[in-house]
């Protein structure tokens, strides 16, 4: 203890203080907290597993390697969790069809019985996302308005406020969100495909996903109330309706009027 | 004079009779005011056809469906910044806290019976506002109308462009929602940008750190007190000198710097003029109805903190949007010029700021500079054909490439995701064609005006090609051509035959620098020229086409041996 004592203004004091109080709270947190502890894949049987196995070595290995571990082609599978095969494979941008700044949406590869398979297999070799339960998909329970207040904070920079999806840097873009299903919204908020951030369940609730994804189904079912939507786009595609259709009816118009003498 | 003469005429019974109710109203207003001599004078005002001659008219319209219109929503709309809670109709927004602003314009749009209409119909009579002014001023600019003495009607015209964008800006930022807030945020970063006061300035517009709790009601008297006022204020003087000096006309027989021909306003141009507000209300309309704009129940109530995909301004402000997107932000060097560690220069904003000022003042003093040029100072009420000047018309369409590219540079995004390539790429082209697009543009188009004068030239000479090929008594193969009629050529050949006009000596015999920078530049102009058929090169050719012709009469029984 006298050791201790002595050495309690040698100058690396502070900071071998600093770290063990990092070291602390951040380990208490990571204890504490369960909010990206998703539920063990406990519903999938060992058969699911089993055939998720196969499905896995002969359509992802190439890239994923042989036990999910990742290679230089594709990243490591351990602990992504069920959510993420289940968006990845059900959207059809797994299995991916070329390199390139980001997976491209495809038709679906795998039956849903074949993507709740490999969704077994990838679960069972790491902790990570669940598929969310239907409660929270359910859009009869949500409220549009916290979720338009959600989205609008969180989503709109790269998915447009219409979520008619936006640009991001060197190829790559923030996809359109109409027609979306809602299990693949909560998905994608849940384990941040691609360039989107993770959104858990400490940053947004399981019930405010719910209301985003109430929130975007009340836009994509509504039909635009001021007439055709020119695509969402804001003002750039109205400027070229108005230099475009609305210059051309114009000039039409001019050009007979001015053809008739009297 | 005298009052006893007055009574004299007076007295007489000879002082017009109406037949009908109509005219005895009429006639008892004319004797009290007396306008119809003005009405007369007015009503005999010669306006030509040409399509082209329309869009001001367009502008014009715009600007009294947006006094309409503008009325309707001021009606409804709340421009204060006062928190409050929508309880309207559209469910996304129930109960979502926002500014007064904001949540008027909600109302208006959903629970304001027609509401949502006039605000679409605003809202489109404002860009097409824009866009005719603009297809307006490409118009004069091309056909050389702005030349003497129409000069400062120009300036007028100018004046007015910058105010529409004045006014369209003040309009989108009012409803208060994330787009709105986000272009004014910009104003705010401008204001900012500028050395040494630039933060005052920005505590002044905004009272206080911006957003404030003021710009909406500022904005708000801008834009539906100062600025129409002045619209109004410049269209009237810009009518009047359209009166003053008359319509200009475009070259053809009868046409003369002396007169105009055309149809007068009593009754043809009164009823195609009025007619044709009719039908650009009616276009407005038939668009607002269908076709959906500014739907600010998306962007959600302003709050400074997100920057939402796809945010632009409204297409006039476009341009000005995108030199900032255009401008590197520290490549290849660091754009924060610190003056003496005293004065903060933030080049990435001041540059783009540069490049807009440069377009908008060449603009205005465009008229003068070619002035300059050409020496030019005769009154010119004939259009030039804009291939019949074609620097002008080159540079004409350089300065649109260049105002294009700045256009588009705002929408880059755009064009990435709906054409699958880089947003960077997209900037990197753009960001070349910003200053070798428009000297590009430039060559193109004056070489394609020299090559449509050739054409012109050829057809004056040679008539037009028929594609019928007959064979000569002597075997030689010719194909005939049609004679032009007279008034074709007329137009073809009565353009001014423009010429070089070097450095000349002043009183002191003397060639000042600035002399020899004009007469360079003229030599820019009118080096490279097509010279307008002259009568001798007609009959020349005339005489050619006689000797074919000639021949192939003669030939006409050989031609029926087959």
């Amino acid at each position: 203890m006298k050791a201790l004592s002595q050495k309690r203004r040698h100058p690396l004091a502070l900071l071998a203080l600093l770290m063990c109080a990092l070291l602390l709270t951040g380990g208490l947190y990571a204890v504490a907290t369960t909010t990206n502890q998703a539920k063990a894949a406990d519903d999938y049987t060992a058969s699911e597993v089993d055939e998720g196995s196969k499905l896995f070595i002969a359509n992802c290995s190439t890239c994923h390697g042989m036990n999910g571990e990742g290679s230089d082609a594709g990243p490591s599978l351990v602990g992504v969790g069920a959510a993420s095969v289940e968006f990845q494979v059900g959207t059809g941008r797994m299995p991916m069809q070329m390199q390139g700044p980001q997976a491209q949406v495809k038709p679906e590869q795998f039956t849903d019985e074949q993507t709740r398979q490999l969704a077994a297999y990838v679960a069972s070799l790491g902790a990570g996302p669940a598929v969310p339960e239907d409660e929270y998909l359910d859009v009869t329970q949500g409220d549009p308005a916290n979720g338009a207040k959600v989205f609008l904070a969180n989503c709109a920079m790269c998915h447009n406020a219409a979520g008619a999806g936006g640009a991001l840097t060197r190829g790559k873009y923030a996809p359109s969100l109409m027609g979306v299903d809602e299990a693949h919204i909560y998905e994608a908020m849940q384990t941040g495909p691609g360039n989107m951030p993770v959104f858990n369940d400490a940053n947004i609730t399981p019930e405010e996903k719910r209301d985003v994804i109430t929130y975007l189904k009340s836009i994509d079912n509504n039909t635009d109330p001021g007439g055709f939507g020119l695509g969402s786009l804001g003002p750039v595609s109205e400027g070229l309706f108005i230099w475009t259709i609305g210059l051309l009816i114009i000039i039409g118009f001019a050009v007979w009027l001015t053809s008739r003498s009297a | 004079m005298s009052a006893s003469t007055t009574t004299s005429t007076h007295g007489t019974s000879a002082e017009y009779q109406a037949d009908t109710n109509v005219g005895k109203i009429a006639n008892f207003v004319d004797t009290r005011v007396g306008l119809s001599p003005i009405i007369k004078e007015f009503g005999r005002k010669i306006f030509p056809d040409h399509w082209s001659f329309m869009f001001g008219e367009v502008a014009l319209y715009c600007f009294i469906i947006l006094l309409l219109s503008g009325t309707f929503l001021a009606f409804w709309f709340d421009p204060t910044m006062a928190t409050t809670e929508y309880t309207g109709n559209y469910v996304p927004m129930q109960g979502v806290e926002m500014s007064a602003a904001y949540a008027s314009t909600l109302h208006i749009s959903f629970d304001i019976r027609g509401g949502l209409f006039l605000r679409q119909l605003h809202h489109w009579a404002a860009l097409l506002f824009s866009v005719a002014i603009m297809v307006h001023m490409a118009r004069i600019f091309f056909t050389g109308a702005f030349r003497r003495p129409r000069e400062l009607n120009w300036v007028v015209g100018c004046l007015l462009f910058v105010m529409a964008l004045v006014a369209g800006f003040s309009g989108y930022s009012l409803p208060d929602d994330v787009l709105s807030g986000n272009g004014l945020r910009i104003v705010d970063g401008l204001a900012r940008s500028i050395p040494l006061v630039g933060a005052y300035i920005s505590m002044l517009i905004f009272g206080g750190e911006f957003p404030g709790h003021a710009i909406i009601g500022r904005m708000y008297i801008v834009h539906v007190f100062i600025v129409p006022v002045i619209i109004l204020a410049l269209i009237v003087v810009h009518l009047f000198m359209v009166v003053v000096h008359k319509h200009t006309q475009f070259p053809g027989p009868g046409r003369t710097e002396n007169n105009v021909v055309g149809f007068p306003v009593g009754p043809v141009y009164a009823a195609k003029a009025g007619g044709f507000f009719f039908i650009v209300f009616g276009v407005l309309a038939a668009i607002a109805s269908m076709v959906q704009i500014n739907a600010i129940w998306n962007y959600g109530p302003y709050d400074p903190s997100p920057v939402q995909a796809g945010s632009q301004p409204d297409w006039y402000m476009l341009w000005t949007d995108g030199a900032l997107r255009l401008m590197p932000g520290n490549w290849p060097f660091n754009w924060e010029w610190d003056l003496f560690n005293l004065v903060s220069l933030p080049m990435a904003v001041l540059l783009p700021i540069l490049a807009l000022t440069v377009f908008v003042i060449g603009m205005f003093i465009w008229p003068w500079v070619e002035r300059w040029v050409t020496k030019d100072n005769r009154v010119h009420n004939i259009l030039d054909r804009p291939r019949n000047a074609p620097t002008r018309t080159g540079l004409g369409v350089a300065a649109m490439v260049y105002y294009g590219v700045l256009m588009i540079a705002a929408t880059g995004d755009l064009i990435a995701t709906h054409f699958h390539v880089a947003v960077n790429d997209v900037i990197y082209l753009l960001r070349f064609l910003f200053f070798f697009g428009p000297i590009i543009a430039f060559i193109i188009t004056r070489r394609i005006c020299l090559s449509l004068q050739r054409k012109d030239r050829e057809i004056v000479l040679h008539g037009r090609e028929t594609g019928r090929v007959q064979q000569l008594a002597h075997g030689e193969f010719i194909e005939v051509h049609e004679p032009l009629d007279e008034y074709r050529r007329y137009t073809l050949v009565s353009y001014e035959d423009a010429q070089v006009m070097p450095a000349q000596e002043n009183a002191k015999g003397k060639i000042t620098g600035s002399e020899k920078v004009r007469g360079r530049l003229s030599r820019f102009f009118y080096e490279d020229r097509v010279a307008p058929v002259t009568p001798t090169e007609l009959e020349a050719a005339h005489h050619e086409h006689a000797h074919d012709v000639d021949q192939l009469e003669s030939a006409g029984s050989t031609s029926t041996r087959h």
